[in-house]
């Protein structure tokens, strides 16, 4: 059983499992599922500078702030005394577009090195990877009112049909990026 | 201490998105090219397990542990919706996270995720800056 859970798990098994986290956020304090709330909470509690939207009582929705605390301590759990593998084991043909079409050669880790490393930011890999992701990930949850926890799966799950919306959004952002503007950059 | 039982939660939750490798941006490339099946194992089971456990609390009229009534708030649609969604759709298929993953990877250890996620308040920030002269 303890072996079973070092490995890498199933989706049948981890998706159930963050399906129940919507009932049981909404049982233990009536709370919404929805992770990039947690990005306004930081900039009202930090950096409010009058805005409007930013003025605001965050210590109320603190919860969330606890919530994204906790996920980042199960980064750390799951990842570092856990184990993991060197390398994820995605689909023959995902490793061979990569190589073809973006030219990466290391696929260990979470993450491509050949990008995210930090020394990429001295060129203009690492700004648009990290920096110009990071921002439109922020920029644009906000912007739609909630990102795949919010949406995706709390929103569609209690059947609201402006999350649809949102989530064929998030899809032709990804798709357009990774089958037209990806070619385009390599 | 009333927040510890979400900080726990969030623990869970955190095991469960590394555990099943969604905080990797392999996995999202794999998703995005249709090359394999585990991510939207992941979310489709997520959706309807979320779905029917909606129902079971609609339908008994369940409660809350403190005994208030359970509050599900419809979502109100604005142009932000789809043109939000498709800016963090970019993103998403970039930095290859959406923010729950970027906090597990910060967490993780990858120096990378630091940069993200500051980019991300900006990002935020900037939205609630402009948010008066944006499309709604």
């Amino acid at each position: 059983m303890l072996e079973l859970l070092r490995q890498p798990w199933p989706w049948y098994v981890a998706g159930p499992l963050i399906g129940l986290t919507v009932p049981a956020l909404l049982l233990i304090g009536n709370k919404a599922l929805g992770i990039s709330s947690s990005l306004r909470h930081v900039c009202a509690a930090c950096m409010p500078a009058g805005i409007p939207f930013l003025t605001y009582d965050w210590r109320k929705e603190i919860w969330n702030l606890f919530f994204v605390l906790g996920i980042g301590i199960g980064g750390f759990i799951g990842y570092r005394l856990m184990g993991h593998p060197d390398t994820i084991a995605i689909s023959a043909d995902t490793v061979r577009d990569l190589k073809t079409q973006m030219g990466l050669t290391d696929f260990s880790g979470l993450l491509p090195k050949e990008l995210f490393a930090l020394e990429n930011l001295a060129n203009w890999k690492g700004w648009v990877f990290m920096v110009l992701g990071g921002f439109l990930v922020g920029f644009g949850t906000r912007y739609a009112g909630g990102c795949t926890s919010g949406h995706a799966i709390s929103g569609l799950s209690n059947l609201q049909w402006v999350s649809l919306v949102a989530v064929i959004g998030f899809f032709a952002g990804g798709l357009l990026l990774t089958w037209v503007i990806y070619p385009l950059l390599f | 201490m009333k927040n510890l039982k979400y900080l726990v939660l969030g623990v869970l939750f955190g095991i469960i998105l590394t555990k099943s490798e969604v905080i990797s941006w392999f996995r999202i490339q794999e998703m995005f090219r249709f090359q394999a099946f585990h991510m939207y194992g992941v979310i489709g089971s997520a959706i309807v397990v979320g779905l029917i456990s909606i129902q079971l609390i609609k339908r008994n009229r369940l409660k809350t542990i403190n005994g208030e009534e359970i509050k599900l708030t419809d979502k109100q649609y604005n142009h932000g919706t789809w043109i939000g969604g498709t800016i963090f759709g970019l993103g998403w298929a970039l930095t290859g996270a959406c923010p729950g993953p970027l906090f597990a990877q910060l967490g993780s250890g990858v120096a990378a995720a630091a940069v993200m996620v500051l980019a991300a308040l900006a990002g935020t920030w900037t939205y609630s800056a402009l948010r008066e002269k944006l499309p709604m």
